[in-house]
């Protein structure tokens, strides 16, 4: 199905020099605390977000990362009218979230992979029911949909049954129907794969760049599975308490912070390991060895000669040629920042 | 926005049905637990044994207290725990993200409780008719109109106050602690334990003048005929002047609240 498009050729989501900050009551463990609380309370200001600055255009794919506390959530809350921001300013399909314009409402939708909108007490399609009057969609275009996205996700048997009965997974997919009903422009998915197994994580993925594709919408998602973000991000926007430290092609990242490929050798024959092991380090970094298999770290200029070397040298089954993994890359870039940022507060004292 | 909500509000009635059956049990233990006006009932009707106390005799206290059940069954909402509970664990989230104001989406599940609370108090209505029919007003047609009217007028008035309660929720932690002391008032000022013509003087014109009994006191006594025409329907307007304040002092604080809100958790 074809996006029509109110949206097209302007950002999507534009957002300016976003801060937010919050009060936080803080009191030490113990009933002497507890007790003086009562009388005297402290309260801490935490900066969550500091002048984030992005655009998304329409349909396109973004991974949002950043440790725990980055201010991630807090980010997607703010996008989706939760949260108001303390400064700068958000636009969202045109409109200031906060507002929580009805109009706004019916543009996006946030899937938190922690939480869930169904009725936890009724089969799902009550929740689908509920959705399809409060969003106001003519009935056989929600029933199009729902049986649509049913298909799709495969769950024809399990949305008669109580939310309550359903496992992780199952609620999941069930919660992505519910939320996708009023067919959203706009997708901000908080960990959409948490807590399910492999295969699911596979079957979600595909299915949101499915939604993207068919419905050209924009799609924000944070994820700790960094396989969901190289499978369904070609951008990525990085922050770290609070700032942005990158935003661009994902790739590009993984060539400025680890330039580095993997090369993954799997011998057909076993080799004396020292002797492998001497043979391999005059190639490249040896990052791990054993009887069948070795792979090495290699500057991506030497990565033909490398694997001229190996073939030339070794009985080879199997080669491949990866980028590091992109939970490495992340750890890199976070230990990077923070040790300039320590470096630089050094320097100001 | 309000049109879409109307079209939105059978099926919101209907969800909200289903999801009362489902909680089927809990709801039936509440009912068991609102029966101090029965426990009340067999005081006073002792009480009144060696003669009236007021203008209640035996029988007047029976219609008194059988009403007290069946208009309180009626009109009382849970929805200030709800509110609290949503604000502190952010599952209000699921509410602002929908193109439905959240107090219109409470609003219609705590209604969708009424058909089967008039299940329950169907056979109180009937013991009522049968023990005490002739002291019941309703047989003029104006006082019908007037009771009928005050009932969803403490309905309203009832959940406004605890919306307004609830969103306390959004400032304070200890708002249901402000709503147990409102509820310990509420039990003396509405007429729910004792008549509040059993009240010393001023404690009783201090009674007409709060809006305690307009929640449960004047709907009764509109029903079992301590009112007169004039009297309920003055009653009525004071009634729905506080329906009126009351509305705006929850949306109020709600629509403070909610830029407050931090949504933790959810």
């Amino acid at each position: 199905m074809a996006p029509t498009g109110i949206l097209s050729d302007y950002r999507v989501i534009d957002v300016n020099d976003l801060s937010k900050t919050y009060r936080v009551h803080k009191r030490p463990a113990g009933l002497a605390a507890a007790m003086r609380s009562l009388l005297h309370r402290r309260y801490e200001t935490v900066k969550a977000v500091e002048g984030l600055s992005f655009h998304i255009g329409e349909g396109e794919r973004v991974g949002f990362l950043g440790p725990n506390g980055a201010g991630k959530t807090t980010t997607l809350k703010v996008l989706s009218g939760l949260l108001h921001p303390t400064t700068g300013t958000v636009r969202v399909g045109g409109y200031v979230p906060q507002q929580r314009d009805p109009r706004f409402l019916r543009l996006i939708t946030l899937v938190m992979g922690q939480k869930q909108q169904l009725l936890w007490d009724l089969p799902p399609v009550e929740t689908y029911a509920m959705n399809r009057a409060i969003y106001d969609i003519p009935r056989a275009e929600a029933d199009a949909t729902v049986n649509a996205l049913i298909e799709l996700l495969d769950i024809g048997d399990l949305v008669r049954k109580p939310a309550r009965q359903l496992s992780l997974g199952e609620r999941m997919k069930c919660e992505l129907v519910a939320a996708l009903l009023h067919r959203p422009r706009v997708l901000f998915l908080d960990e959409p794969t948490i807590g399910l197994d492999v295969s699911m994580q596979a079957k979600m993925r595909e299915f949101i760049r499915d939604y993207n594709q068919r419905f050209g919408a924009a799609v924000l998602l944070t994820s700790h599975y960094m396989d969901d973000v190289v499978a369904l991000c070609p951008r990525v926007i990085v922050i770290d308490r609070g700032h942005l430290i990158y935003d661009g092609d994902l790739k590009e990242l993984v060539r400025r912070v680890r330039p580095e490929k993997r090369v993954t050798i799997r011998l057909s024959a076993a080799i004396d390991h020292a002797q492998l092991q001497a043979q391999l380090a005059t190639m490249a970094t040896v990052v791990s060895i054993d009887a069948a298999q070795a792979i090495l770290s290699v500057p991506a200029a030497r990565v033909s000669a490398v694997v001229r070397d190996a073939l030339a040298a070794l009985p080879v089954a199997d080669l491949t040629i990866e980028d590091p993994p992109l939970e490495e890359v992340m750890r890199e870039l976070f230990t990077a920042q923070r040790r300039e940022r320590e470096v630089a507060a050094e320097a100001s004292r | 926005m309000i049109r879409s909500a109307l079209r939105a509000y059978p099926t919101l009635l209907r969800v909200g049905i289903s999801g009362v059956i489902a909680y089927r049990a809990e709801f039936l233990i509440w009912i068991l637990t609102t029966n101090m006006p029965l426990v009340m009932l067999a005081i006073w009707h002792e009480v009144a044994a060696d003669g009236p106390v007021g203008r209640f005799d035996q029988k007047q206290f029976t219609a008194y207290y059988l009403a007290i059940l069946a208009v309180r069954l009626l009109t009382s909402t849970w929805v200030v725990w709800q509110m609290s509970m949503e604000i502190r664990d952010g599952t209000l989230s699921a509410k602002l993200l929908r193109p439905l104001h959240p107090l219109i989406a409470y609003s219609a599940e705590h209604l969708a409780a009424v058909p089967l609370r008039f299940l329950v108090i169907s056979p109180i209505a009937v013991i009522l008719v049968l023990t005490a029919g002739d002291r019941l007003a309703v047989r003029d047609p104006a006082l019908l109109a007037i009771f009928l009217a005050s009932l969803v007028g403490a309905w309203l008035l009832i959940f406004f106050t605890m919306v307004l309660m609830g969103a306390l929720s959004f400032f304070i932690e200890s708002a249901l602690g402000l709503f147990e002391l409102w509820l310990a008032i509420h039990a003396v000022m509405s007429g729910y334990l004792i008549p509040l013509e059993s009240l010393p003087g001023w404690v009783r014109q201090v009674a007409h003048v709060l809006p305690f009994r307009f929640m449960l006191g004047f709907p009764v006594e509109t029903l079992v005929g301590l009112e007169t025409r004039s009297a309920a329907l003055a009653d009525l307007g004071i009634q729905w002047a506080y329906v009126a304040i009351f509305c705006a002092a929850a949306i109020t604080v709600w629509r403070a609240g909610v830029r407050r809100f931090a949504a933790y958790g959810g």
